[in-house]
């Protein structure tokens, strides 16, 4: 199966909210509407031909400049029965930071969800258990959100000008 | 080498005569303490292979007397904390301090664990000095054996110039309040 027969598979059973279909370092990235994520996750895994049955990794992404679709989920899946891996991203704006759980098509997306969470501050509508996984739990904001500095802000011990700021 | 190269420790300070010496309580008990503490290694990254190092034939901490390694809090005189300790494990670490019984010390070897090191990020406790008191900082990235080594001599050198009681003296009520511990 190449990457053009995935690609038209699903245009032609979704039409539009396939938005782009790109290859990059040979990986099929595909990048859907995020109303329509689980649709095209259950086409994947479900399509006698497809196969993708193996949801390798989820995790989020923020584009700050990205206007109206700076955050993302990155959907990984693996085809074991034509060996062939691809990603799925759906985009959707910071302001309303929710996206429908996988959990109910893959289990593992539990913590893979969780972590989505627990950095990226991803609303997963549905899920199970939605609190932080790795963090402590006290922690008032989603850490990699680019708008954080790296440095811990609460330092006082480290003299700037060391550090070429 | 030849036997006579064996080193004995000095006695602490007292009076010596013919078949006696006398000194204070206070020596005598932190003259023993000091060559027979019981570290618990808290080793949670890369210092704490400089660690192994240090306890192996090569280093040989047992010849300080430390060569018992306690994995229970509840035995052992000397948290080492060995490596970068995640904000999260930040409860952990106090934990294990706190049940620790007293006389107990603390010794913070490497950059992350004396100040975040190289982690200076949100999710890494900037230094346990944040959440327990510490008695002696090891710099480096890692310290080399050698450093482990003064540092436990410098814990002993306390040790010994400790009075028998400490958790009694007002300073030390004073410290473990800062920290909030009882
Ligand atoms: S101080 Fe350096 S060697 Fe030690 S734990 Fe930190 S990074 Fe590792």
């Amino acid at each position: 199966m190449t990457h053009q027969e995935i690609t038209d598979k699903l245009s032609a059973a979704f039409g539009e909210d396939i938005i782009e279909a790109v290859v990059s370092y040979d990986m099929l990235t595909i990048i859907i509407s995020a109303e329509k994520n689980l649709e095209v996750l259950l086409f994947l895994r479900d399509d006698k031909d497809l196969n993708f049955h193996f949801l390798t990794d989820l995790c989020g992404i923020h584009y700050p400049f990205n206007a109206d679709n700076e955050l993302g989920v990155v959907y990984h899946l693996h085809s074991m029965v034509a060996n062939i891996r691809i990603r799925v991203k759906a985009f959707f704006p910071s302001k309303d930071p929710v996206i429908r759980s996988a959990t109910g098509l893959w289990l593992s997306a539990g913590w893979m969800e969780r972590e989505t969470f627990d950095f990226y501050g991803i609303l997963f509508e549905n899920h199970p258990d939605l609190r932080r996984i790795l963090n402590v739990d006290d922690m008032d904001y989603y850490p990699m959100l680019k708008q954080y500095p790296l440095e811990d802000g609460t330092r006082e011990d480290k003299d700037d000008a060391m550090f070429g700021r | 080498m030849t036997d006579t190269d064996i080193k004995i420790k000095e006695a602490p300070a007292g009076y010596e005569g013919p078949g006696f010496f006398a000194t204070t309580l206070d020596k005598a008990v932190g003259y023993a303490r000091s060559h027979s503490i019981w570290p618990l290694p808290f080793a949670t990254s890369c210092c704490g292979i400089e660690f192994m190092a240090t306890m192996s034939p090569h280093y040989d901490l047992g010849r300080f007397g430390a060569e018992r390694l306690s994995f229970s809090p509840r035995q052992a005189d000397l948290l080492m904390v060995m490596g970068t300790i995640a904000k999260k494990m930040g409860p952990v670490l106090r934990h294990v301090y706190e049940q620790m019984a007293e006389p107990r010390w603390v010794l913070s070897m490497g950059a992350c664990a004396s100040s975040g090191g190289i982690f200076d990020t949100y999710s890494v406790l900037q230094g346990i000095d944040k959440i327990i008191p510490v008695d002696v900082y090891i710099p480096g990235c890692p310290p080399r054996p050698e450093q482990v080594i003064e540092g436990i001599m410098k814990i002993q050198d306390l040790i010994r110039s400790e009075s028998l009681r400490r958790r009694s003296s007002p300073e030390y009520k004073q410290l473990m309040a800062g920290y909030g511990i009882e």
